[in-house]
């Protein structure tokens, strides 16, 4: 297995080495102290798939960032963790997060470095009380001593959870992915990659939908993101009476030391504050980073709390104007933008087509299966 | 209900702590760094230029709605509690009663007494006569803290301009357009001047004073009403004073000056920016050599370059804290040394984001 891992991770570096990135995708930003090496990158992934390192034994990063789904945990709508302990958020993918400018829905972390050290710690995730536990795992583990002297050069006694994080957001680094039928359509030039569906889709995309003002495209490459934070009237639309007082409450708590990373994800109302909580200015109430759209249709449901079930129901929460139902009361803090945009049904339904069209070929058979269980629990 | 969040074992805020700026005072800090023993300490947020405006019937423009709605709805989130709001004019578009009560219904959501400023643009179809139903005099002042405020309705003009136009609604649409040779300068007049002169007349020379004026009490760039035609006459009035502070709004953009103790800051509009005169009109304008201009607002983000404020009284001066809506916050405070509003990021030319030179 790790031979195998080593192999591919030695593929992708020779890609990378050749500055052949996936079509449509820029080059992976690699911090300086963090090189890649293929036996960093193997490392991190067993780290990433060891379930000892959550306090029942039971969790692993790849409990909520399943590689077959596109690295999330579709269709649940928010994580579970240990006991089967329930958050409050929906697992982001980790594939192309590499390219991410902040961590988590709400950018609490800087990079995928410190984002690595939350999950360990959060109660409803792996519970640990401290990272102490890993660590002894990893020293009396004597593969991971061996591994951690050959990528470190660290000894036992000097492993550290920063070379932990550092292996872990190497192996993450290499899960980006591009190809898919519209990067082979718009930047590879071939015609018949996308279908008229989806064609159509994409001018509504830079049109009438106004999707592109946030999941920003670039000359040579798409992210599908501005990296920024905006409310767009999920979660804080159930909340609205309540935003005074919760707000109030979590800056005295804030103040007062709590801890953030464990208050968002365990209590479903302060998830709901969103970038608010983490940078305390009254115009992030609400605001959500924009997720990017690459291998959307295999990540479902969608929003920060999953609770929006499909693409169309995305697409028709946007038209909208930043309500799910179409009578439903906006909440002031909406950001700019958001609003009614008069699409047609069948605008609607390409763009929803030119989003399916974001799928790498790697996870082209999880869109199949995606789809399929999409139609039968529409058709409940 | 704190409570309901379990204490942190960790410190979190490592990354973040730098957020603790404008945009929301920390509960903690309460109390103003700075302020003089005995000196007025309090706060009040600062609401203006919204522009409601009429679609047809019950249809209004969203844009300016929801500008409006987010600034009431963030000023009620403010802690401390500002001790009152002011708002700064042009609550209304073209100044129809339905536009009126429409605004005046969105800012009835403010959790705080209101102040209200008049603007040309809630002015100009009726002379301010429904205005005046909904918000009291055109011109006042009260006393607050040991600070003395005055409102100016710094926005009439000429008597003949006034009466020489067939409709009220010709009236109005002339004196809402930019650039407009029909278009006529703003002053205060001479019966407010009087009450002005008798109003500090009461007042002692320690005693700060706050101005609150639709239009710059400074001339700016004539073509577009940055312009009060008694600005010399009025800072005549203002000058015997220790500590002055004029807020004016109108400009739709960040401007702030000082002419001998008079500390000038201008505040945003929640509805849309304005280019500085210099970029747009390619015109010469006086814009003050102090002030470090907003960058170049997206013109895709229909909130960028707007916004609200809400202001620290310290030590008799004003530090205003500009919430930008999808841009970095902004704060010109008074530095005590130099004796002028400063930007305290920006002033730096090397901190600077270059200005845009054009249009």
């Amino acid at each position: 297995m790790i031979k195998a891992l080593l192999a591919i991770a030695a593929l992708v570096l020779t890609g990378a080495a050749a500055a052949q990135a996936p079509l449509g995708l820029p080059d992976v930003p690699v911090p300086v102290d963090n090189p890649q090496t293929p036996e960093k990158i193997a490392l991190g992934s067993r780290l990433f798939n060891d379930l000892r390192f959550s306090s029942t034994r039971a969790v692993s990063c790849a409990t909520c960032h399943i590689a077959a789904l596109a690295f999330t945990d579709s269709p649940l709508h928010v994580s579970k963790g240990i006991n089967d302990l329930t958050g409050t958020r929906n697992a982001p993918t980790v594939v192309n997060a590499a390219f991410n400018k902040t961590q988590f829905w709400d950018g609490r972390s800087p990079d995928l470095e410190d984002q690595a050290l939350h999950p360990f710690l959060n109660p409803v995730e792996m519970g640990l009380e401290n990272h102490d536990p890993i660590l002894e795992t990893i020293r009396n583990d004597s593969e991971y001593v061996k591994a951690f002297g050959t990528v470190f050069d660290a000894g036992p006694d000097e492993i550290s959870m920063n070379e932990v994080t550092k292996a872990i957001a190497a192996f993450e680094r290499t899960q980006v992915s591009g190809d898919s039928p519209f990067d082979r359509w718009y930047f590879g030039g071939e015609q018949d990659a996308m279908t008229e569906d989806a064609v159509r889709g994409f001018a509504v995309f830079l049109g009438n939908g106004r999707c592109v003002s946030c999941h920003a495209m670039e000359q040579d490459f798409a992210l599908f993101t501005d990296h920024q934070f905006h409310n767009v009237g999920v979660g804080i639309n159930d909340i609205q009476d309540k935003v005074p007082e919760l707000a109030r409450a979590f800056q005295v708590a804030k103040n007062e030391g709590m801890d953030v990373d464990v208050a968002v994800l365990t209590d479903a109302d302060t998830s709901h504050l969103g970038r608010f909580a983490v940078d305390d200015q009254l115009s992030s109430m609400g605001a959500f980073k924009t997720s990017t759209l690459r291998n959307i249709a295999v990540t479902a449901p969608y929003m920060h709390d999953g609770s929006i079930r499909t693409l169309r129901e995305v697409v028709e929460h946007y038209n909208n104007g930043g309500v799910s139902k179409a009578d439903g009361a906006v909440n002031p803090f909406l950001s700019g933008g958001i609003r009614p945009l008069n699409l047609t049904e069948q605008e609607m339904d390409d763009l929803v087509a030119f989003m399916e069209a974001l799928t790498s070929p790697q996870f082209e058979q999880s869109l199949a299966g995606s789809v399929a269980s999409a139609k039968v629990s529409g058709e409940e | 209900m704190s409570n309901k969040y379990i204490a942190g074992r960790r410190d979190f805020l490592k990354a973040t702590t730098s957020g603790l700026i404008a945009g929301m005072l920390p509960v903690s800090l309460v109390r103003l760094a700075g302020a003089a023993e005995g000196e007025p300490d309090f706060t009040f947020a600062y609401i203006s230029d919204s522009h409601i405006q009429q679609i047809k019937g019950a249809k209004f423009v969203r844009n300016w709605d929801q500008g409006l709605i987010r600034a009431v709805a963030e000023a009620n989130l403010l802690e401390p509690k500002p001790d009152f709001v002011v708002f700064g004019g042009d609550l209304a578009q073209l100044g129809s009663k339905a536009e009126l009560d429409h605004g005046a219904e969105i800012l009835a959501g403010l959790n705080y007494k209101t102040h209200a400023v008049l603007g040309e643009h809630d002015f100009y179809l009726d002379m301010g006569e429904y205005w005046s139903k909904l918000y009291g005099d055109h011109y006042y002042s009260w006393d607050h803290k040991g600070v003395h405020f005055v409102v100016l309705n710094s926005i009439l003009t000429y008597d003949d301009w006034v009466n020489k136009w067939e409709t009220d609604e010709r009236r109005m649409n002339e004196m809402a357009g930019l650039d407009n040779p029909n278009g006529s300068p703003f002053m205060v007049g001479d019966k407010q001047m009087k009450w002005l002169k008798k109003d500090l007349s009461k007042v002692s020379k320690d005693t700060p004073i706050i101005v609150f004026s639709h239009s710059p009490l400074q001339k700016i760039y004539k073509g577009w009403n940055f312009w009060t035609e008694e600005a010399d006459d009025i800072q005549a009035l203002l000058k015997p004073f220790d500590k002055v502070n004029v807020i004016y709004g109108h400009v739709h953009q960040i401007q702030y000056n000082q002419i001998d103790n008079i500390a000038f800051t201008s505040v945003m509009s929640t509805a849309w920016p304005w280019p500085y005169p210099e970029s747009y009109a390619q015109a010469e304008s006086h814009l003050p050599i102090l002030t470090v201009p907003m960058n170049r607002a997206d013109p895709f983000n229909e909130r960028d370059a707007t916004g609200w404020q809400f202001m620290n009284m310290n030590s008799g001066r004003v530090d205003l804290e500009f919430n930008l809506y999808n841009n970095t916050n902004r704060t010109v405070g008074f530095n005590h040394d130099k004796g002028h509003p400063e930007d305290t990021s920006f002033s730096d030319p090397d901190a600077r984001t270059p200005a845009q030179s054009h249009f």
